[in-house]
Order: C-alpha cells, then structure tokens, then sequence
C-alpha cells in the first residue's frame, strides 16, 4: 500500500507548464528525493501535496484517501502533513516551545500532554533547554531542527522537506543530513525531499525522483540512476561525466552492447532490448582508463585538476574535439602526463530511447 | 518568491472565503455605495436620467467663479508644494544634512496638523490682532485688512500644508533609484549638481509628478484653510460654496450641492487618474536590487543648508504656533502678553467651564478612538484575505478603499448624508443629526490609514510562516489570531494611530454633519473663530496641536517594530 500516490499531476502558470505528467508512487516510509534544477517543478510538486497549489490536473492520494483531484481538493490545514519550510519558518513572536506545540495547540491537546511531546520533540532533535529561546536567538541549524521537531510532534505521516539546507553553510549541511537520517528513523514518515544538490539527494534517500521541464525523467534507487540513466537529462544532472554520441553496432543477449565510438569499437552496458543504429552513450569517469598508444583513441588534455589524492583529467577527443571526458586518476601518476593520453573506455551505458 | 502572501493563485477556504465577502462588503457599503449615491442624486435626482440640475448648477456665475478660483488656489499651492517638497526630498536623501530624523519629523509636521490649526496660527502671527507681532510693535494698524484673507494667503497656506505630500512621493521615487546609475555617471566625471539634473531628476521625474497630482488634489478638498482665509473676505472656492449653501438651505437643497459636489469629485478623479496614470509610467527597467541613494557632502555648503532649513522651519512652524501660543495665553485679545498678564485660564475654560469646548473634546476623541480601533480591528483581516487574492482584485479593493480618503472630504460628506439622511432599513430611525453619521462617515474616510500599514506589513512578512500554521491545522480564524494579527500588530496600531490623530483633528468632514450635541473639535474652533473669540479658539488650536505633537511622538516608540513607510514621518 503507497503511502503517497501521485496520479498524472498537471498544473500550468500562465503559459508555464510547471507540471506535467507526474506519476509517483511511495511507499509508507519510504525517503524519496526529487532532484532538479531551479525553476524545474519541484517545489510546486511539493505545495501540491501540501495542498498550498491547486493541481489543473491528475490526483493526490495519501493512502486510499484522495486528498486532490476529481473535483476534490482538501485544505492544507486538514491535510495532516508535516513540512519543513527552506525558510524554515518558525512564528518569531513564539518561543521555541510554542512553535513546535502551535499543531497541538490547534488539536486542543491537553496542556500536559503537549508539554510532554514537545519536549520529547526538543530532546529527540537535542535541543532540550531551549524551550524558552525566541527564533532569533537561534543559529540556522537550529532553528532547522526546531522546523523537523514541530513535524516530529504534530506526528505528520508525511513529511516534506523543500531544500532543507540551502540556507546552511557546507559544514552544517553533512550535520543536518545526519539529524534529517535520525528524524527518519524516529517518525518512520514517509519523507519526501527536495534539492538541486545531487550529492544531498544521492547521498539520504531510498529513491531519487529527476525532474526537469516540469516532467518527471527518472525514478529510481540512487545507484541505478547513477549506472542506468534513462536519458541525456538524467546522465548530464546526475554526476560527473560525459554523454557521447556513437553506434550501437552489435547487441548481445546479456545486457551488453558493442558501440562504435571515438574511431573504435567497445563493449558497454545497454537496456534489454536495445536497437541497433545511433545512441547517446553516457560515460563516467570511472569508465575511462588510461592505455597504450595502441590499445586506445588519442585524446587532447585540457585541464588537470588536482583533488589531493585524485586528479582529474579532462579531456577531448582527437576524434571529437567539441566533447569533454572526465576521468579521475591517483595523483602520483598525474606529472607523467603529456599534452595528449590515450584513453580506452572499460564500461559504459547506452541511454534507451 | 519572496512577493509575500501574494502567492499566485493561492488557494482560499470556506472560513476565508465567508471573511473575505463580509469584509469585501462592508469596504462597498463604506466607500463605493455612498459615493454612487452622490453621483445618481446628482445626475439623475428621482431615479431618471434628468441632468437639469447638474446644468443649472454650471450655469451659476457663482459656481464658475468658485470653480475659477479653487482652481487657481489649488495651481498655487501644488507650485509651492513642488518647490519645496522636492527641494527638500534631494536634500534629504542626497546629502549629508545632519539631524535628518529631526529635520523630516518637522517638514511633516504641517501634514499632521489640522489645517484650520493651522490657518488660525497663521491669522493670530500677522493681522492687526497679532499678540506676538503687538508685543514688538509690528502689527498692522486696526482694522486694515488681514494680509492673508484671499486667494495669496490660501495659496500660500496650501502650498506649505500639502510639500509633505510632495515629499513623500519624491522621496519614494529617489529611493528606488539604483546606485550604479548614478555611480557610473560619477565615474563619467559628472559633478553632483549635474547629476541630479541629467540622472537623478530625470528619474525620478514620474514620481515628481505624481506628487504634484496628489498635492493638487489635496489643496481642491481643503476646506479648513479657504474656510479661515477666504469666508471673511468674501473669497468662495467649491468646498466653501458646498459648504455654505448647505449651511445656509439645509438638506432641501441637496439636489444642488450633490451636483456641486460630483463636479469637485470630478476635478479631483482627473488629478488622481493622472496619477494612477504616472505612476505606472516609472520606468519599471529602473528597479535595481541596489537602491541605497548616495549620500553627498555638502563641504561647506553644509552649515549654510542647515541654517536655511531650520530658519525654514523657525518661520514657516515655530513663530506661527508661538502666535497661536501667545493668543492663548492672554486673558482678551489685544491685551500684551507679559509676565503678569499671562493666564492659563482660556485652557482652563475651553477644558472644563465651557460646555460647548468640553463637549467637542470629549466627542472627537471617542470619534477618533471608536474609528481607529474599529478600523484596525477590520484592516488585520482585510488585508490578510486581500493578500492571497490576484493582483487585479487587489489593485481594485484598493481603489475602492482610498476614494473617501482622497475625494475631498466634502465630497464624502454630502455623499453620507444622502446615504443616511431617510431612516435606516431593519432598526427603522435616521444617523442623519446624530454622533453616529460622524463615526460612519470617518470609518470610511480613514479606512485606507488603517489598511495600508496592514498591507505593507504582511507584504514584508514570509508567506511561509503563513503555510506553517496552515500545515499546522490552523484555520483561518484561528490563523489571523495567532500567527498574522501578532506580526502585524505594530504596524496596525501605528496605523491605528494614524486613524486617531486624522479623525481627531477633522473639520470637512464634520462641518456638514455635525449637530448640536455632536460638535467636533474642528468644528468648535471654527464657530469660535467666526464669533470672534480668538483667545479661546487659539486655547482650543493649542490642545489640538499638543495632542497631535504628543500621539507622533508616542507612535515613534513604535518605530523601530513597524513596517517600513507606515509612519510617514520617520526618514
């Protein structure tokens, strides 16, 4: 049973398609990120399932209950969900304390019990003794906890979460990404996240969801976005590397492909069923080794990049001069290096479609 | 994102969407309904279409000659006003003038202070009764004409009553003015003078107009000033000729005054439309994130600039109100004041022996108090449901709310009148000669005082506190009285202030509605003044400017906790 169900979701703003399409299923508990450029849909995404925008088309459905759509719209005040605003959005006339028992206050809780959760609230976020703080005596990192303590005490099944850390400085993110991994494990709510950081979104969720155009292009666990994407979009948003055009000339039965790229043939990964002709091959850098003369294409360098232990060469293809690979090599090996290597590529993927 | 509540499309409930109509209603019932009336009793006095009355009214000799004459009062005035207002603005904003905060607060003082207090202080410094002017023998011989009675002295009155109007709107334009247009053309070699006439001028020229429109409208509704300055000597402009001919036929000539009235109203719309028009006409390419304008030394002009304004501002403020002040204090006019002459006893008559004075005072303040706290009670909500409307809704409810506020108060008046002079459906009696028709009336007079810091204030405010206790299962009652109403709370008492210190100190409104029992301090003063008793009158023009002075500076404590541009005086 899909804890969230999305079911073609279509909203435009003027002549802007914001959404279009967009099918989701997550599961009770599940972590999901959607992952996209500014401006791509994401964050309406999200006020649709608040219920903060009204979808033009499609349906919501938390569970069996359908909360958006078929003439439907329920309020975001009666959706129960739990969001953490980029804001963060904590009322500065409150304490801390009354920030995160305002959902309780508004349930009529009785005055007991809601000192006891919004206490186990501050201590499960550690920030037991700051209950009398005003918001403006906060550091970010705290008022964002005291933003996940307030959905942890109104109990919200799901949560969303809309670039929880663009307001952080790189430091406290990796912090914060730990508190959001706790605050996980402790409401057992269905998470949805969203972020244009891919390492954010690569790095915490179960599944990641890209989205770009307003459309969503892949749905999947991380690792297999990274292995398999689905399209040029998703190889180019998600990680390092580069998309080439080549041939698939040969199919085998395993999962494989040969391609003709670079003036030579190679052996990559492809989809089941993948045609033979034209293709878009998604190479990552761990993809590309560094070979003899005769055993791989010329390639001229145009940057090195010194990363500590790593380096990374970027380079282009005698064959190709407009494409630029990436590969990562161990630094001791980086001063041999001339103005051109030779490069073979020891796996790849062929984007379908 | 960060346009506040003013979410596109933003989704409205049940509880919002009852508010909203209710509210939305009664901004009809208080600003949109009255106003129709004025125009159908004018156009079409029994139902049909019958402009006779409206034609014979511009057929009056006395009506164009008032027209003639409010016209070229109100010329006067919006020149002087724009000299001065603007003169001001690019001190302020551009340069280093010391002791800015003191400087604005008093150039401002003028707007906030009534204007027939201030036409009053004006009679008693010259005129041949002057107790100042006596005290070092330069009054005019008795009974030679006072120099300000006439079309020079009101021009002259409105010119400095409405340059705050003027500076406002200019200093608004400079402050949107992006630093880097000027700082490229100080880099091109350009010296400050130049500056400011071939960039910033230019600029900020729609915002120059804009002002002189709103001054032009403001001198055509004055009624205080022509009222001092001008009934004694025989000089009619249309508000005083509304006001007379209704003064002097009562309501049987209703017909008439409403046709004067709607073609006030029209003069005035012209002013306003232009406006509107001029306004959207600033350039919108000039809208620069980095607006900080620059601030010039003036070297050793500095010392030189200061002197002019504060001698300014000792000339044009502190000696007309030390005359006001000296009047009071002697016990008859034409007695010196000195030591042993000067009496509180005029303060002590007009407070507490006369009852007429003790009424008034008593009456404006409930008036003024009713006003404002009704007023910011309906503002919070209004402008929380206004502000996840579109744009175009918005824009028109604001309409709406600022005609009573900027249609001359004559206007207004005769409008309420017409509304509420037959009894009232359901309760079956009239308001028309009771306290109530007042309050009605200021209620929708000083609506877009309360309104408009609400509005800015939430403006200011992150949509997503809103969302928060939206998510949180707040609804909307319960929103407005937890999360909106405490954030907005500072702006909406300074404006409720606002509302207080305006409605205590009317006199157009009130001049054409009062009746005996429900005299206002503004319309005391006035009977005070045409009786004669000029040393009460002044005692009366002195407690209304102390309680002005005072509630300025009581809403200065609020300063720092308002919405940026709520109090008008504060830099």
């Amino acid at each position: 049973m899909a804890a969230l169900t999305l079911d073609r979701i279509g909203k435009r703003f003027g002549h802007v398609e914001a959404l279009d399409d967009v099918s989701l299923q997550v599961a009770d508990g599940e972590f999901v990120a959607v992952l996209g450029p500014s401006g791509c849909g994401k964050s309406t995404l999200l006020r649709v399932i608040a219920g903060f925008e009204r979808a033009d088309r499609g349906a919501v459905r938390f569970g069996e209950r359908l909360v958006s759509g078929e003439g439907v719209h329920v309020p975001p005040e009666d959706r129960h969900v739990g969001m953490v605003f980029q804001s963060y959005a904590l009322w500065p006339h409150m304490s801390v304390a009354e920030n995160i028992g305002y959902p309780l206050r508004v349930r009529r809780l009785a005055r007991r019990d809601l000192a006891r959760e919004v206490d186990a609230a501050l201590a499960a976020v550690g920030l037991a003794g700051y209950a009398d703080r005003r918001p403006a005596q906060l550091s970010g990192g705290q008022r964002q906890r005291v933003a996940l303590a307030r959905c942890l005490a109104m109990k919200a099944r799901i949560v969303l979460l809309d670039e929880p850390l663009a307001n952080l400085d790189v430091q406290l993110r990796a912090r914060m990404l730990a508190e959001i991994a706790a605050f996980r494990k402790l409401s057992k709510a269905t998470l949805i996240y969203v972020t244009h950081d891919q390492s954010e979104a690569l790095g915490v969720a179960d599944r990641v969801a890209v989205m770009a155009g307003g459309r969503l292009h892949q749905v999947a666990a991380p690792a297999a976005l990274y292995r398999t994407p689905s399209d040029g979009v998703v190889s180019r948003f998600v990680g390092p590397g580069a998309v080439a055009r080549g041939e698939v000339t040969k199919t085998f039965a395993n999962g494989h492909a040969q391609v003709a790229l670079f003036g030579r043939e190679w052996q990559v990964r492809s989809a089941p069923g993948q045609a033979r002709g034209d293709a878009e091959i998604c190479i990552r850098p761990e993809d590309l080794a560094i070979v003899a003369a005769e055993d791989g294409f010329a390639a001229q360098v145009q940057r090195v990049l010194y990363q500590g232990g790593r380096t990374v060469i970027e380079a282009a293809p005698a064959a190709e001069p407009d494409t630029t690979l990436a590969l990562s090599i161990d630094s001791s090996g980086a001063g041999a290096l001339g103005p051109t290597v030779h490069l073979a590529l020891v796996d790849g993927w062929v984007i379908p479609g | 994102m960060t346009s506040a509540l003013a979410l596109p499309r933003a989704v409205a409930w049940r509880g919002e969407r009852v508010a909203f109509a209710l509210l939305l209603a009664l901004v009809g019932l208080l600003a949109l309904v009255p106003i129709a009336r004025l125009a159908q009793e004018a156009i079409a006095p029994h139902g049909r279409f019958d402009p006779a009355v409206f034609a014979s009214v511009l057929q009056s000799r006395a009506v164009w000659r008032a027209a003639a004459n409010t016209i070229v009062v109100a010329i006067g005035g919006t020149a002087l006003a724009l000299a001065l207002g603007t003169a001001f603005a690019l001190l302020v904003t551009l340069t280093d003038i010391g002791a800015k905060k003191a400087l604005v607060f008093c150039f401002m003082m003028p707007l906030m202070i009534a204007p027939q207090v201030t036409a009053l202080a004006w009679i008693n410094l010259f005129g041949p009764n002057s107790t100042l002017l006596r005290a070092v023998g330069l009054a005019p011989a008795p009974g030679s004409p006072h120099p300000l009675y006439g079309a020079g002295g009101i021009a002259f009155l409105l010119g400095i009553e409405q340059a705050p109007v003027v500076f406002l709107a200019v200093r608004a334009g400079m402050r949107a003015l992006p630093r880097d247009l000027v700082e490229a053309a100080q880099s091109s070699g350009a010296r400050p003078w130049r500056i400011v006439r071939t960039v910033v001028l230019p600029l900020a020229m729609p915002s120059v107009a804009a002002g002189a429109m709103l001054a032009f409208v403001g001198c055509i509704g004055n009624f205080g000033i022509p009222a001092f300055l001008g009934i004694p000597a025989g000089f009619t402009v249309l508000v005083t000729l509304i006001y007379q001919r209704l003064a002097g036929f009562g309501t049987g000539v209703l017909s008439e005054v409403a046709a004067l009235s709607l073609l006030l109203a029209l003069i005035a719309l012209f002013g306003l439309l232009l406006n509107g028009w001029l306004a959207r006409r600033r350039d919108v390419r000039v809208t620069a994130l980095v607006t900080a304008a620059p601030s010039w030394s003036l070297g050793r002009w500095r010392g030189t600039a200061e002197t002019v304004c504060w001698l300014a501002i000792f000339f044009v403020l502190v000696l007309p109100f030390a005359a006001l002040a000296a009047t009071a204090l002697v016990p008859a006019v034409g007695v010196a004041l000195r030591a042993g002459t000067a009496t509180l006893g005029n303060f002590h008559f007009v407070l507490f022996d006369y009852a007429a004075t003790r009424r008034a005072f008593l009456n404006s303040a409930s008036l003024a108090a009713g006003a404002a706290v009704l007023l910011v009670i309906v503002s919070v909500p209004l402008g929380y449901t206004l502000a996840g409307r579109r744009p175009s809704v918005r824009q028109f409810v604001g309409f709406v709310a600022e005609l009573p506020y900027a249609l001359p108060g004559v206007v207004l008046a005769i409008a309420m009148i017409l509304c509420l002079l037959r009894p009232l459906p359901i309760v079956g009696f009239s308001l028309y000669s009771t306290i109530w028709i007042i309050l009605v009336a200021y209620l929708s007079r000083f609506l877009l005082l309360a309104l408009r810091p609400v509005t800015n204030a939430l403006r200011q405010i992150d949509p997503s506190l809103d969302e928060a206790a939206r998510m949180s299962g707040a609804r909307f009652a319960r929103r407005v009285a937890t999360v909106i109403m405490p954030m907005v709370a500072p702006s909406a008492v300074a404006g409720g202030m606002l509302v207080f210190m305006m409605a205590f100190n009317e006199l157009t409104v009130s001049a054409l509605l009062w009746s005996a029992g429900s005299e206002t301090v503004g319309v005391v003063l006035f009977s005070l003044e045409q009786a004669g008793d000029a040393v009460s009158a002044a005692a009366v023009a002195v407690i209304a400017v102390v309680v002005t002075l005072a509630l300025m500076l009581l809403a200065n404590a609020f300063a720092s906790r308002t919405a940026r541009g709520v109090l008008p005086w504060q830099p």
